[in-house]
């Protein structure tokens, strides 16, 4: 069967010459890079190439890159680490409502153990304003981690206004960089951030390998304490081969960060356009330009985002979406609630991201298969025949159901 | 291992007895669209027995499943009969549904009891 991985926001398909680069040391060069022999040698050389590429990629000095094993261990490194190394300047930390869950939770975490938080809101866009940031500024302010771009509906931020707004006050910066970083341009000194995220995951690289960039000189609490790895910051044995794979997906990602940028933009841009001509009450989520070159994101009406992406997933198409019944959790995606997204329409939500590795023929495949399955959803659903019926939307009316509700929020973590 | 069982797929994918029914002895609705799940049940009732039902469901892959297995479930069957119907015992016609789709998915047979009330109390009229 033909299979159309639309995914990639989710985790990348390896670079072929990622994975070759990354063979030898899954096998012959399994040295531990803290050994004092040879063999350790081989694998360290490799480590600190890898931290070169890296650095490469975003602008940094070599020893200013960290590896981790994630990006939600980086954030936590990041948020938590730097919360703790201030913590006697201030208590006050400012992060977006839009934030990935790793930033979210460690700021939620970080207010159980006293620490303030304010939750800087996006617009209808996902748009983050420099100006709201400034204005949530205190005294006791000691760090503003807002994210480069969101990764569900691809808005990306002014960050440098962001920045410039917390440098004024002298306060640390972090940018979770994950859906950016090897996408497009992503320099820490032009962003101005002190703490920034990537992971290799998300262009091209392996699984198990992220970094967090920490400028000289910024104050970090080690999260997993141990043995001297990464400059005493990050305890643990390196995972080499995925580091290692990790660094050449930067190299590559540099080198080819605009073929790839313009091949995905001009996919990204297809269905934007022709899926609204093909499927009517659609709406796009997130911002039209100021949005990652391969994220498409509906909100498809009337009808709710699992069925499509099991119906979608039966024609080998492979997708994503922020609807309740989606998700685990049973709840509607937290950033497409912080846009102001109607909560019945959201539950049409879907998530359709793109990579190199897809073409024309993908675009035109979904441009095919997509409307009859959003037609066979809505045959049967009970808010679009009464849409037909009475050119009204249904209010969350007869049957509206608290119990269930409640068991929802019940669910969370 | 997939997500759904298979006889869950079979019913998700290919629903019976979709539709509305227009003069309908008894209509029942559940869930909201809020939530993510809401079904109408229509039923046509002879001689104490359900004679049509037909829904119209909003909602994930389990709800149109569970859907189509009460429609299923019920025709035919007496008022009594229908009543016994549980959504446990829909769960279980469908060789299981994941744990955390229990709750707001499962409301099938809810939605079914609620268009016999409608019924009955038209009917008490």
């Amino acid at each position: 069967m033909r299979q159309v991985y639309l995914d990639n926001q989710s985790n990348t398909p390896v670079d072929e010459r990622v994975y070759n680069e990354m063979l030898p040391f899954l096998r012959e060069n399994y040295g531990n890079a803290q050994s004092m022999h040879s063999f350790g040698f081989v694998s360290k050389d490799a480590l600190e190439k890898a931290r070169l590429q890296v650095s490469g990629l975003i602008g940094s000095k070599p020893e200013e890159i960290y590896f981790t094993s994630c990006a939600s261990e980086a954030n936590n490194l990041a948020v938590k680490g730097a919360a703790e190394a201030l913590k006697n300047k201030g208590k006050h930390i400012i992060v977006s409502s839009i934030e990935h869950f790793s930033v979210l939770n460690c700021a939620k975490r970080l207010s159980q153990n006293g620490f303030e938080v304010t939750y800087i809101p996006a617009d209808r866009y996902g748009i983050i304003s420099a100006e709201d940031v400034e204005k949530a500024i205190r005294q006791d302010t000691i760090l503003v981690s807002i994210q480069h771009a969101n990764t569900e509906i691809g808005t990306v931020q002014q960050i440098e206004e962001i920045s410039k707004a917390a440098k004024k006050k002298g306060i640390l910066f972090h940018t979770d960089a994950v859906s950016t970083a090897g996408i497009i341009p992503v320099d820490v000194n032009k962003l101005g951030a002190d703490l920034l995220t990537l992971s290799g995951q998300q262009f091209y690289g392996p699984k198990g390998a992220a970094a967090l960039y920490i400028k000289k000189g910024t104050k970090v609490v080690p999260q997993i304490d141990g043995g001297v790895q990464e400059g005493g910051r990050r305890a643990g044995t390196e995972n080499v081969p995925a580091i290692v794979g990790f660094g050449k997906a930067c190299e590559l990602a540099k080198a080819e960060m605009q073929d790839n940028y313009g091949k995905i933009i001009k996919l990204r841009d297809k269905l934007i356009d022709e899926l609204p001509k093909k499927i009517e009450h659609i709406y796009l989520n997130g911002h039209r330009t100021n949005r990652l070159p391969g994220n498409v994101n509906f909100s498809v009406e009337f009808i709710e985002g699992e069925g499509m992406f099991l119906l979608l997933d039966q024609k080998g198409i492979y997708v994503s979406s922020g609807s309740a019944c989606a998700s685990k959790a049973l709840k509607m995606s937290h950033v497409l609630t912080a846009i102001g997204c109607d909560a019945a329409v959201g539950q049409g939500s879907i998530l359709m991201s793109l990579s190199k590795y897809n073409g024309d023929e993908d675009v035109e495949f979904v441009l095919k298969e997509f409307p009859p399955i959003v037609q066979k959803l809505r045959e049967m659903s009970p808010l679009y025949s009464y849409f037909k019926k009475t050119g009204k939307r249904q209010e969350a009316g007869p049957g509206t159901d608290y119990e269930h509700a409640h068991e929802h929020g019940n669910e969370e973590n | 291992m997939p997500f759904y069982s298979e006889k869950v797929m079979d019913h998700f994918q290919n629903p019976r007895n979709v539709g509305e029914i227009k003069d309908a002895d008894g209509v029942g609705e559940v869930g909201n669209p809020v939530c993510g799940d809401m079904m109408t049940f229509y039923i046509k009732v002879k001689d104490n027995r359900i004679e049509d039902v037909k829904y119209k469901t909003f909602g994930c892959g389990a709800a149109i499943a569970v859907s189509s297995m009460v429609s299923e479930m019920a025709k035919g069957k007496t008022i009594d009969e229908v009543k016994a119907i549980t959504n446990d015992l829909v769960a279980k016609e469908l060789g299981g549904l994941p744990s955390h789709k229990m709750h707001c998915s499962n409301l099938g047979a809810d939605a079914l009891h609620k268009a016999i009330e409608n019924y009955l109390s038209k009917k008490g009229k």
